[in-house]
């Protein structure tokens, strides 16, 4: 049976799924309900000096039926007193000493951190999370990701935390950064015990076209906020292994971004995180998703036959390379299965339209035919087509061969000028420019 | 006691002819249209006889552009709002959707069209502007779904368009033949006058043109002349006692229902005639005004039924029942009908056989004679060189010019009856046809 037993840099949970800072852990009460549902720890509200907040704050990314597949926010850290805040802190850990409870902060002085990480530990706080990654609104006071940004800043801030800091620090990194390990590599040389990531990702949602103001609208103004949700996982999972896979970065990291269901976490876990955090879904659905999380997680471990999380942290990792290192002769291509399609033609237009003709229409049926010599394996097709598993993608190459961009270039067999021959497209089927007339 | 009481005020009358396609909310057709995977080539457009590019529409009300997907409908159907009601979707664009493969429900197309023509009827939206007078005038005999549509075409092209409807509305069938839980009164009409806004033809109401001399009006006043007449009465069946009181033609039973509503003549104990749609719809029509017994007798087996699947379902989830190979003799009574003798037969080399000593009867005090409609033949006579076929239908050219390079038809007067969305389709070729003819035959 699985073991769901968590620790990140000496704070433990029963479970890895945490509430990340943000709204639902703004108060004891919500703290307190969740961790009742099931969660394993929560990342309290960013404590600092108290904020004052606009209305409206949010804005969402609706996909046809889906609602909020992604979710701005402008709300500051948080706008209650420190000392409510505290009393708060150490009545849930009277309620639940097991459970992970870690404060966030965000301060500006070298007094002011100290103080307010002396306070957090005095009220029972398991751990610290550093707040450097909030991209709007703090930002503009310097903190938040203004930190995040600026690597030599955060080092030195961690450093003052680490004066006086007797629990783990996590540094919490922002993603509005070109290079994600520059800031991860500083936490960790710094002296933090751990980075989670990813905070917000600077955003508009949307625009009232009517009245030409992005939302979320203040008063007919907008600013931008930091976005959130199922739709930025992708960029998550990417910073979270380029950290995982960093040879400088000697710390566990907490996994934050798009997750909202089991898979979500372990795609994270074996991306090299450690915990999981979450908001998003649980501002959508509420702190009940956590019981299809726990389930979920715990049949994916007793079906792989991991026992601890230990074994599947990073498991995906070494699997990550650069692009040079692929194998090139690595070949498949599409296969249609003709008793499951239902006759769409996405794939076929996809693969006209978007991608390399290699799919064709047949005269009298509305099943279309993969062109294989023109395939050149790209996954749209499959992608594109409604059916569950009905268009595949068959190996074709015997797996006999291994050949890198990288060896190729250490073999000096690479094309170096604008018309050379052994350019991949060379040869390459591609219909004449007039063709593309009249086909609509 | 049967599912429905006769109904006694337009409330009643509303609730047991409630639509069976109701109007779709924005969010219904918010989450309907999200579902739409906006085929390639698609086949919902290629199953819909007017063409609408349906995945277009559908993709216009996803993101917000409810006017731009009215538009879309109309330019291809004028008619838009009364198909996405009164079309046989299940067999038509719905019965073409992709879904259907991996029994997946079909995108409810008709509706998602309602909702986004209701959208441009209720706030009276200006999507069309008719072309600026050509010169040439053209009268159109019918205010059907041809006719309108030919009308609405010809105004596109800059022609005066004049109107002559024998009876009092607009729209032909769509009011006076479909039933009344596809489409309500006030809804048909209401397309009809923003039409005739958006196009600016004119319509003449108790215009009937019977005479030579109407003809002869006619031929002298208009460039070209539109035949989009229909078709005429029930045909009698010459049954001995046909000619009682309670025995009805469908079309008349239909037509009365529709304009009396609650008041309208309908019987306890119903027998109902045919085997097509308009009998499936009588008969509901009957159950729904509160019959106790209504049942559907057709000559011929179940699966030689000529009406859809779903009619027949639909109706007997009114509570109808049928005899199938049973075939009327006479029909019975002094002065009211109350009953009627019918004898089984079978079927043999495709040919109807009464079955000896066979003959039931079964009491009623309505007959409904749902067996076909007359061809306007005496009146189509009239008109020199036009052609008809054996079955009294009007021949035309592929434009629907007729046999008289005056006079162009379409609809039930030519194809012999079939659904609304085929006589817009019809109607406005036959308007090319008659712009091709006046432009380009008659000026060279």
């Amino acid at each position: 049976m699985a073991n769901l037993f968590t620790n990140l840099a000496g704070i433990t949970s029963p479970n890895p799924f945490w509430l990340a800072s943000a709204p639902p852990t703004n108060s004891g009460y919500q703290i307190m309900k969740a961790f009742d549902a099931g969660w394993g720890g929560a990342v309290w509200k960013t404590l600092g000096v108290p904020v004052v907040n606009v209305s409206s704050r949010y804005g969402a990314l609706n996909y046809r039926d889906t609602r909020m597949m992604g979710l701005n926010n402008i709300e500051l850290i948080t706008d209650r007193p420190l000392k409510d805040n505290l009393k708060e802190i150490e009545e849930v850990k009277k309620y639940f000493p097991k459970h992970a409870v870690i404060a966030s902060l965000m301060v500006e002085t070298r007094e002011q951190w100290h103080q307010i990480v002396k306070d957090a530990e005095n009220a029972g706080a398991d751990g610290l999370e550093l707040n450097f990654g909030c991209p709007h609104g703090m930002c503009e006071r310097g903190m938040g990701s203004a930190v995040g940004q600026e690597p030599h800043v955060l080092k030195t801030i961690v450093g003052w935390v680490k004066e006086v800091a007797t629990t783990p620090v996590i540094v919490k990194l922002t993603p509005n950064i070109t290079d994600i390990t520059v800031p991860a590599v500083a936490a960790s040389q710094g002296g933090g015990d751990a980075i989670s990531l990813i905070n917000t990702i600077q955003s508009l949602t949307g625009v009232d076209i009517d009245n030409f103001v992005p939302y979320p609208v203040v008063d007919g103004k907008s600013t931008h906020g930091g976005y959130c949700g199922p739709a930025v996982k992708p960029i998550a999972l990417n910073m979270v292994k380029e950290c995982a896979r960093h040879p400088e970065v000697k710390i566990p990291i907490s996994g934050i971004g798009g997750i909202e269901n089991w898979r979500d976490a372990v795609e994270h876990i074996l991306l090299g995180a450690s915990s999981v955090q979450v908001c998003t879904a649980v501002m959508h659905y509420g702190f009940g998703i956590i019981r299809e999380m726990v389930a979920g997680l715990e049949q994916y471990m007793d079906e792989k036959g991991f026992q601890t999380l230990d074994e599947m942290v990073g498991r995906a990792v070494p699997n990550v390379q650069n692009w040079e290192n692929l194998n090139l002769k690595y070949k498949v291509v599409a296969d249609i299965n003709a008793d499951k399609c239902i006759g769409c033609q996405l794939c076929y237009t996809a693969c006209d339209d978007g991608a390399h003709q290699a799919i064709g229409l047949v005269e009298g049926s509305r099943v279309p035919e993969i062109i294989e010599e023109n395939c050149v394996g790209c996954n749209l097709c499959s992608l594109v087509c409604p059916v569950e598993d009905c268009i595949t993608m068959v190996r074709r190459d015997d797996g006999s061969e291994d050949l890198t961009w990288a060896e190729r270039t250490a073999a000096g067999d690479i094309p170096n000028t604008f018309n050379d021959q052994r350019g991949g497209g060379v040869g390459h089927y591609v219909p004449e420019p007039k063709e593309g007339l009249k086909k609509n | 006691m049967p599912e429905y009481k006769r109904p006694k005020s337009p409330t009643e009358y509303a609730e047991n002819f409630a639509p069976i396609h109701p109007l779709m909310n924005d969010t219904q057709a918010h989450y309907e249209s999200s579902r739409c995977l906006f085929c390639y080539d698609a086949p919902c457009i290629n199953a819909c006889p007017t063409g609408i590019d349906i995945p277009l529409f559908i993709r216009q009300i996803n993101s917000g552009n409810v006017t731009g997907a009215a538009r879309t409908i109309y330019e291809a159907n004028y008619f838009g709002h009364a198909c996405g009601n009164v079309c046989p979707t299940e067999v038509l664009c719905e019965g073409a959707c992709v879904y259907n493969h991996q029994d997946v429900k079909p995108i409810e197309i008709g509706r998602l069209q309602s909702y986004a023509t209701d959208q441009v009827i209720r706030t009276d939206k200006q999507l069309f502007q008719p072309a600026r007078p050509n010169g040439y005038k053209v009268a159109v005999i019918g205010a059907g779904p041809a006719g309108i549509s030919c009308a609405c075409e010809l105004r596109m092209y800059g022609y005066e368009v004049d109107i002559l409807e024998a009876k009092e509305l607009p729209s032909g069938l769509t009011v006076y033949g479909v039933a009344p839980y596809k489409i309500t009164n006030e809804e048909a009409l209401e397309e009809m006058a923003w039409l005739e806004k958006q196009f600016g033809f004119c319509v003449y109401y108790k215009r009937p043109i019977k005479s030579r001399a109407d003809l002869d009006q006619l031929e002298e006043q208009y460039d070209a002349i539109f035949l989009g007449i229909g078709l005429g009465n029930t045909r009698p069946m010459g049954l001995p006692g046909e000619e009682l009181e309670g025995v009805w033609g469908a079309t008349e039973f239909i037509e009365q229902l529709r304009l009396e509503q609650e008041n309208a003549m309908a019987g306890q104990r119903v027998v109902v005639v045919g085997g097509g749609n308009t009998a499936m719809d009588a008969a509901s029509e009957s159950a729904r005004m509160g019959a106790e017994v209504v049942g559907i007798a057709y000559r011929r087996s179940q699966a030689e039924m000529g009406a859809y699947p779903f009619e027949y379902e639909l109706a007997k989830g009114a509570g109808v029942s049928a005899w199938f190979n049973a075939q009327p003799v006479a029909i019975h009574g002094e002065s009211q009908v109350i009953g009627i003798r019918l004898v089984q037969t079978e079927t043999v080399d495709g040919k109807v056989q009464q079955l000896p000593d066979s003959e039931f009867d079964l009491p009623c005090d309505m007959v409904i004679l749902a067996t076909g409609q007359e061809k306007q033949t005496s009146f189509l006579s009239q008109i020199h060189d036009l052609s008809l076929d054996k079955k009294g239908r009007i021949q035309v050219k592929a434009d629907h010019q007729t046999d008289n390079p005056m006079y162009f038809a379409a609809g039930d007067a030519v194809n012999g009856g079939a659904e609304v969305v085929n006589a817009v389709a019809e109607g406005k070729k036959a308007a090319r046809g008659i712009h091709d003819y006046l432009f380009l035959t008659k000026n060279n």
